[in-house]
Parts: structure tokens; C-alpha cells; sequence
């Protein structure tokens, strides 16, 4: 049959696919929340790694004179200070640095730690996969919180623990996650071409099972971070968390709540900065996600 | 005891046919634009008659029934006029709509195993028509929910009332969804691809059973299939449809053996025979069926068609009388078999 | 049925050994605790830790002594609280742990189960965007955080409530800001969770049928999709359960109420490992146990499960 001036047009003719990265990426340019909070995110980013050229002001410069103070712009304490006279606004985006880098390296650290688990796990298959799969369950259904307490009593309080504990109890779900997707694509057509063509097994998950876990992996990234921020956050409220001198928002908030009657910024500026990075997060993860899989909704 | 002895209300009420669809156009607002799932279909229905509407997926059959019940969901919207009894039914608010649906208008579905609540007994499931539409009392209503099963020959039937559909087998509990359907002896019965989810031997015992229940209540009958075996053992009049639009129409003998649309033909041919040849490719229609979204301003089948002339690129082709009861949208005067 | 319950029973053992075990060698190999070796440490205390850990017997003999002592819920005594056992702390802190919680859980259930059903029912209008953003901030928003605000805005600026405190246990007013704090959290996600589930259950094929039966839209949603969509809200109990007990754990200091875990806040502080490790395995026996009550709650009302 001769192509025809309506067939040209499109007009008649049934619709055709795009790739699939190019789908997702056109839907979450869409999705405006999730943009949003993409701005936002590389704002307070970007005013964290400045930090030190933005204020005049170190984290423990105390100033006699301006304790507990509101926001004075004369004076350089844009967020006012705090009960010890300490400028809150350099506080706060240091505090930003250690929440921000806690979160992504403990992120990282548990992507590491769960991709490779679950995907020796899903690949193996057999009695090997029960029993990891059987420690998963064990683990995860162990309250999480109180382990990560525990370490910090047992091994007292510094930077590095803090890390291994979070990332330690935040693998399991990228575990299963991988774990089901390897076995799903174990078993497609196109491995087993792939072994028909005499392929190896690391080669295979390396070309085929590693490019379709890059979506999940992505989604579970921007949704694991701000539940490490949270987790860090809670740390530090409880007294648990970063030591002196260091700062971070989960003690920012925990010192405003104490003088929050009498200096409400103290509590104010650290709970919006830890609420706006958290939303922006969710928002970026939740846009991802309905990018990647919009069935999902 | 017989069910309800006193005649049924329609049997009293209006003359003409029972169902009059006008020029219904069915659309659905999607995030890729508006797609006519059914673009001006008109037909007629009258008492204890059967009609079968025929289709590929897309045809836009099911969507004509969704459309008569009201079942739409939120994104769709339709025109014309669906005429029940001498009430139009577009637009009716939900309320008096429910007074008539279950109750005089019945549908069955499908996929029995999804179409059933599996949260609920099948006991629960028939007797709630009874109390709800109506107001019988709970013993009263078990003791015809058991004879309805009956009446569809479901052995131990009181049992069954007690059971939970995933514990019934798929022939089971299509019976069970047609004895739903017929518990108030309504005067429109509405088969949307009945026996599509089902083995083939069930399905035979399926059709038997509607036949049946039609011969006793003097139920009509729309049928809505893609296999047109189903077609020829139960219908009287047969509607075949394609890009949302009726290509033809008239008594399913006369359709069988002289099909005057090419699309007709087309299906016709490509159904295999028990005296078929088996050397040889199963015919096939090239091409495939329109975007819904994007139609074509003439004949949705110009693409595939073997007849095609310019004319048909131009404009939809009007379904015309070509015979009392016979009509056909085709530019071609005649299709020689 | 009774199958189902003793083989999830035993599937939880493991668990509880593994927490067992891991409390007892954290006791044992943290520095700077009782037996680090390097600390001096005086006769009698050291005559003290010998009897209580009977550290004479060999490392497996301890260990089923402790195992033992633990099975009969004695946790031995404080570190920080140094006349009583951490046994009679938790009794002490459990009455009002559990209230609170307990609440929260029942508040969770009926608020976010309505307002998520009322979303569903009014999908992508007012109402449903209203609701689900709620309930996001009430993801989102960490407790210790909220609490605060609240505490600030209904405690300190309009002064219609205390901010802290638990009174003699009996009064009202001293219980709303906590609990809803506690509670907030879980509203949201359940609502959330609700909704989901909810719409979904609407668009299937017997919510049609239902509809194509002719009943009323209330008798579809309460007898049909209700019994449905409410299903994942019951799973999700359990994991709800564990998330108020880890928010108790900041309510109760935030609001300064003499529960489970402010013992546990202050024992960690403290470096009090007898406590800690007591209250967690109080704990980890409450989760599991809960988790077991959840399922078998489940398998009662979901038919596919309920005949076997």
C-alpha cells in the first residue's frame, strides 16, 4: 500500500513509542513540584557550601553583647542569634553541610551495601537467597531507632559512627528492592539470549540488569535521603547525634525548643530550613518517581 | 415456590421498542487528548429480542453498554439519546438511574472473578439486590437467592450461598453473576462478553443458559462479543462495529451468509472452519485498527479495506438501508461474496 | 488458624534470640562499660558486678544465665537509677506509654482512615488536594518539630493548653497536645495510605458491578470498596505501631512524660546499658508480638486467607 498525503499527516495512523528515559525526563520537567524542589534543593546546597563567605560570622563566635537577639541586619546575624550569642544563620547552613552530607553519604553508603546484597542474593537464587532473605526480615523487623541509639551509647558519639549506624539499618529496602528486580530479569527473554550468545554471568549484570535497576535506584536514592536527614536530625535533637562544636539542625531545633518562648527564631529558622529541605526532597522523589513509573499513581 | 408471581411491569406499560439509542457519541477526555470511543451509534431494541454486537478490541462495543448503564467513569462523556421504556436515560441523575438499574436494566460482566465482590458471599452479593431494591426481608430474600441458583442450575445451592467466589470455578460463577442479573426479572439483560474469560465447553453451557432464561422470562438480550460463533448460536440481529461507528447490521443469518461490508467479510474469513483446508495461511485483515484519538474524516476502515475508492477517504459513509432490517455504511453498492 | 498463630509465633523467635544475643555481647564489649577491663574498678563493686553477671562461669554459662534472666523479664538493675532494677522502671513507665500510644494508634485508624476515604471519594478536587497535602506536612514534618510548633502556637501564644507535663494522670488537658502530636504522623500516612487504596479499589471491576446493580453510592462505598480499601491500613498497623513507639521516645521528652521512653532518652544519656538494653527488648517483644496480632487480624478478615 502507497504511503498516502493522511498517512504522512499522521492523521489515521496508530501512535508511536518514545524511549523510555526520554518519556520520564519530558514528565518530571512537567511535574512542577518536583522542579521546585529541585531549586530549592540547589539553593540551600549552594548556600551550605558558601557558608563560610556568607556570613561574617564563625559557628562559635560568641558575641557578649547579642545573646539571644533577633534578626539584625546592622549587625550581619540575619537569623538573629542564639542563648549563647552565637550567630543562628551560620549555624544554620553549617548545620545544612553536616545534614546534607550525612544524608547522601549515608545514602550512598546503603545504596553499596543493598545493591550488592540484593543482587547476589536475586542471582543466586536457591537456599543462598533464603537465607539472606530470612536475615532481611530479621533485621528489618528489629526497631531501627533503638540500634542506631544503641551504637551511639555503646560507641560513643562521633561523625563516622553516626554514618556506618544509618547506613547500616537503611539497605534492607534497597535489598529487597534489587533482589526482586534481578530475579524478575534473571528470568527475561533477553538474558537468556544473552547466555545463548555465550555471555557471562557479570557480564550480564553488568550490561542487562544494571541499566533497568537505575530507575528504582534513582527513586530509592532521593527518597532514602531526607530519611537519613530525618534520622540524623533526631540523633542530634536527642543530645545523640553531632558533638560540639560541630552543629547540626537536629540540635539547632532541640536548643530553640528550650528557649522558644522567649526566642522563637532559635527554633523557627533551623525547623524551616529542615522542613523545606525535607519537602523539596519528597517532592524531587515523588516526581522521579511518577516520571519512571506513572502507573504508580 | 416460584419466584415473584406477578407479571413483571413492563408487560403493562409502553408499546414501541424497548430500548431506542439515537446517535450516541461516547468521549473520553485522556492526558493525550479527547478519543471517540463511539461516534454516532443508533440502534433499536425491542421486547425478547437478541441482539449481538460484534468487534475487535477498540471497536468501541463495551463502551456503547457502559455508556446505556450509566457506567462511565469520570473522564468519559456521551450525547445523543439512550431511550429505556419511553425515559431518557443520558443525563438521568444517579438516584432515579438506580431505580431502574438492577432492577429492570441488568448487566453482567466479563471476568466473573474480578466483576464479583471477593469480600463478600455470594449469599450477600444476591441477597443485597432483593433488600435494597426491593425491601424484602432477609429470610425471604435467601430463601430466593437459593432458588435463583437453582434456577441456573448450580448444584447445592444452598451452599453455595455461604461461599466466598474465589471458592467457585469460573463457569460457577458466571452462572452465579447471571442469576444476579436475572433476580428481579428485568426486561433488558446486558452481556458484555460473557463467556470471553471462559474454557470452551463452559461457554456453550453459558449461551444454553441465557437461551434458556430468555425462552422462560422473555428477557431482550444485548450481546456484546468479538467471536462470532457466540454470535451465530444466540442472537437474532447482529450489529458489527468498527472505529466506534455500526458498519453494518441486519439478522444474523442474512449477515452470516451475505455480508455486504468488507469488514464483515473480512472477519468472516478469517475464522477458521472445522471444513476449512489446513494447507494454507489463516486469512488475516492487514493493518490495524484506528488511533481513537486521531480518526480519519472518511471510513475508519479505508486503510485496510480492499475495496477502497476515494470516496471513502472523504467522508464517514452514512449507515443506509440496503434491505427492510438490512443496513450497511459502505460506499459499495454491492459486495459479491 | 491456630497453625497459622504458632508458626508465626515461632518465625519470631529467631528474631528475639537475635536481639537477646545482640544485647548481651553489646553489654559486653562496649568500652568504657561494665567490663571493660582496663577500668579500675573497686572490690565490692567489682564482687557486685561478679554476682549479678556471674562473670566465675565461662561465657556460655553467662549467656544462658542471662538468657534465662531475660525470659523472666528480670533486666537487672539501673546503672543510672541506682535503686531500682530496670525491670520496675519499665512497669513503672508502661501504664503511661501505653495510653499514649494506644490513642495515637485509635486516632490514626478513624481520622486518617475518614479523611483518605473522603479524598478517594472526592479524587482530584478541592477536598482531595487539601487532604493529601496535610497529610504530606504530616509526613514530612518530623515530630520533633511539630510538636514544638504546636506546643508554641496552642501552649505559649493562645495558652489554651499546657506545655508539658502529665498532671496526676488523670487530667485531659495535660494528654491532647501529646497525643496529637504523637498521633500526626501516623494520620497522615494512613490517609494517605487510605486514599491510595481507596481509589483503587473504585475503579475495580465489582465496585462496577455494584454500581451496574443499581445500589446507592453509600451502600457501594461502606458495603463494598470499605472492606477492601481498609485491608493495607490493617497491614500497616504493625510498622504504625513501631513508628508511635519510636515517636514516644521524643514526645515523652519533648512534653517531659514519665513514660517508657524518656527512661530509655535518659539511660542513654546516661550511658545506662541495662536500661537501654531492657527497654529495647521490652520493645522489640511489643513489636513482634504486635506484628503477630496484626496478622492474624488479617487473616480473619481477608476470605482468600480465612479458608484454608
Amino acid at each position: 500500500m502507497s504511503v498516502t498525503p493522511l498517512d504522512a499527516a499522521g492523521i489515521g495512523m496508530p501512535v508511536e513509542g518514545t524511549s523510555l528515559w526520554k518519556n520520564a525526563r519530558r514528565r518530571l520537567l512537567r511535574n512542577r513540584a518536583a522542579m521546585g524542589g529541585l531549586v530549592v534543593l540547589t539553593i540551600i546546597a549552594a548556600m551550605a557550601i558558601l557558608a563560610p563567605y556568607l556570613s561574617a560570622h564563625a559557628i562559635d563566635d560568641i558575641s557578649w553583647d547579642a545573646i539571644s537577639s533577633p534578626p539584625d541586619f546592622a549587625q550581619g546575624f540575619y537569623f538573629g542569634t542564639d542563648s549563647n550569642g552565637r550567630d543562628l544563620f551560620v549555624r544554620t547552613l553549617y548545620g545544612a553541610r553536616i545534614s546534607l552530607m550525612v544524608g547522601i553519604l549515608a545514602s550512598i553508603v546503603s545504596l553499596v551495601i543493598g545493591v550488592i546484597y540484593g543482587a547476589v542474593a536475586g542471582y543466586l537464587g536457591g537456599a543462598i537467597d533464603n537465607v539472606m532473605m530470612r536475615i532481611v526480615d530479621i533485621l528489618y523487623s528489629l526497631p531501627f531507632m533503638f540500634f542506631v541509639i544503641l551504637l551511639t551509647v555503646f560507641f560513643g558519639r562521633n561523625i563516622l559512627l553516626i554514618f556506618v549506624a544509618i547506613g547500616a539499618v537503611q539497605w534492607l529496602d534497597m535489598a529487597r528492592i534489587v533482589r526482586g528486580q534481578t530475579m524478575a530479569l534473571k528470568h527475561r527473554e533477553f538474558i537468556e539470549a544473552a547466555h545463548a550468545f555465550g555471555a557471562s554471568s557479570s557480564a550480564i549484570v553488568r550490561r542487562h540488569i544494571i541499566p533497568n535497576l537505575l530507575g528504582p535506584v534513582m527513586v530509592f536514592v532521593t527518597l532514602t535521603v531526607p530519611q537519613v536527614i530525618l534520622l540524623e536530625s533526631f540523633l542530634s535533637f536527642l543530645g545523640l547525634g553531632v558533638q560540639e562544636p560541630m552543629t547540626s539542625w537536629g540540635v539547632l531545633i532541640s536548643d530553640g525548643v528550650k528557649d522558644m518562648e522567649t526566642a522563637p527564631w532559635t527554633l523557627l529558622f533551623p525547623a524551616t530550613f529542615l522542613a523545606v529541605t525535607l519537602f523539596s526532597l519528597n517532592f524531587l522523589g515523588d516526581g522521579l518517581r511518577d516520571a519512571l513509573d506513572p502507573k504508580d499513581r | 415456590m416460584t419466584v415473584s408471581q406477578e407479571l413483571p411491569a413492563w408487560k403493562t406499560g409502553h408499546q414501541g421498542p424497548l430500548l431506542i439509542v439515537d446517535q450516541l457519541v461516547t468521549r473520553f477526555a485522556t492526558p493525550d487528548g479527547t478519543v471517540s470511543a463511539v461516534n454516532g451509534v443508533s440502534f433499536e431494541v425491542s421486547k425478547g429480542e437478541t441482539i449481538g454486537i460484534v468487534g475487535e478490541s477498540g471497536s468501541g462495543k463495551s463502551q456503547v453498554l457502559m455508556s446505556i448503564m450509566g457506567l462511565l467513569p469520570h473522564n468519559g462523556s456521551s450525547t445523543g439519546s439512550v431511550q429505556f421504556d419511553g425515559k431518557e436515560l443520558l443525563g438521568m441523575p444517579r438516584d432515579q438511574l438506580n431505580k431502574i438499574r438492577g432492577t429492570r436494566m441488568a448487566m453482567i460482566f466479563q471476568d466473573p472473578m474480578t466483576a464479583l465482590n471477593p469480600y463478600l458471599t455470594v449469599g450477600q452479593q444476591l441477597t443485597e439486590v432483593l433488600t435494597y431494591h426491593l425491601s424484602t426481608n432477609p429470610a425471604m430474600a435467601r430463601e430466593q437467592a437459593r432458588e435463583v441458583l437453582e434456577q441456573v442450575h448450580i448444584p447445592e445451592p444452598g451452599k453455595r450461598l455461604g461461599m466466598y467466589p474465589h471458592e467457585l470455578s469460573g463457569g460457577m460463577r458466571q452462572r452465579v453473576m447471571i442469576a444476579m442479573g436475572m433476580l428481579c426479572r428485568p426486561d433488558l439483560l446486558i452481556a458484555d462478553e460473557p463467556t470471553t474469560a471462559l474454557d470452551v465447553t463452559i461457554q456453550a453451557e453459558i449461551l444454553d443458559l441465557l437461551a434458556e432464561q430468555q425462552a422462560v422470562t422473555g428477557t431482550s438480550i444485548i450481546l456484546v462479543t468479538h467471536d462470532l460463533g457466540v454470535v451465530a448460536g444466540l442472537c437474532d440481529r447482529v450489529m458489527v462495529m468498527y472505529g466506534g461507528r455500526i458498519v453494518e447490521q441486519g439478522p444474523v443469518r442474512d449477515i452470516f451468509y451475505n455480508p455486504q461490508h468488507p469488514y464483515t467479510r473480512a472477519l468472516l474469513m478469517s475464522m477458521p472452519r472445522l471444513d476449512d483446508d489446513l494447507a494454507g495461511d489463516l486469512p488475516t485483515i492487514a493493518g490495524q485498527p484506528p488511533n481513537l484519538a486521531h480518526m480519519p474524516p472518511g471510513c475508519a476502515f479505508a486503510p485496510r479495506c480492499s475495496f477502497v475508492s476515494e470516496q471513502c477517504r472523504l467522508a464517514v459513509p452514512p449507515l443506509r438501508e440496503i434491505a427492510p432490517g438490512r443496513a450497511k455504511a459502505c460506499t459499495l453498492d454491492r459486495l459479491v461474496a | 488458624m491456630f497453625s497459622f498463630v504458632a508458626k508465626r509465633l515461632l518465625g519470631a523467635v529467631p528474631t528475639l534470640f537475635v536481639i537477646i544475643t545482640i544485647a548481651f555481647f553489646m553489654i559486653r564489649l562496649a568500652p568504657g562499660g561494665p567490663f571493660d577491663s582496663e577500668r579500675a574498678v573497686p572490690a565490692e563493686i567489682q564482687e557486685n558486678l561478679n554476682r549479678v553477671y556471674h562473670l566465675d562461669q565461662p561465657l556460655i554459662g553467662q549467656y544462658w544465665l542471662y538468657l534465662k534472666s531475660v525470659l523472666e523479664g528480670n533486666f537487672g538493675p539501673s546503672f543510672s537509677y541506682k535503686d531500682y532494677s530496670v525491670t520496675e522502671l519499665i512497669w513503672d513507665g508502661f501504664p503511661v506509654s501505653m495510653e499514649l500510644g494506644l490513642t495515637a494508634v485509635f486516632l490514626a485508624v478513624i481520622i486518617g482512615g475518614g479523611l483518605g476515604s473522603l479524598a478517594a471519594l472526592k479524587q482530584n478536587r478541592t477536598a482531595d488536594y487539601t487532604i493529601m497535602t496535610a497529610a504530606m506536612t504530616g509526613i514530612t514534618i518530623p515530630n520533633f518539630v511539630m510538636a514544638p510548633l504546636l506546643t508554641l502556637v496552642l501552649g505559649v501564644y493562645l495558652r489554651v493548653l499546657p506545655v508539658g507535663g502529665w498532671g496526676n494522670g488523670h487530667e485531659l488537658k495535660y494528654k491532647i497536645l501529646p497525643v496529637v502530636a504523637l498521633a500526626l504522623p501516623q494520620i497522615a500516612y494512613v490517609s494517605r495510605l487510605t486514599r491510595g487504596s481507596m481509589v483503587e479499589v473504585l475503579r475495580s471491576n465489582f465496585i462496577r458491578t455494584a454500581r451496574a446493580k443499581g445500589l446507592s453510592e453509600w451502600l457501594t462505598v461502606t458495603r463494598h470498596a470499605a472492606r477492601a480499601a481498609f485491608l493495607p491500613v490493617v497491614s500497616y498497623l504493625g510498622p504504625a505501631c513501631a513508628g508511635i513507639i519510636t515517636g514516644s521516645v521524643v514526645i515523652e521528652q519533648i512534653f517531659s512524660i514519665p513514660g517508657i521512653g524518656r527512661y530509655f532518652i535518659q539511660g542513654a544519656l546516661n550511658r545506662d546499658y541495662t536500661l537501654v538494653m531492657g527497654v529495647v527488648i521490652f520493645y522489640g517483644v511489643l513489636i513482634i508480638l504486635f506484628n503477630l496480632l496484626v496478622d492474624v487480624l488479617y487473616g480473619v478478615l481477608d476470605p482468600k486467607l480465612a479458608h484454608r
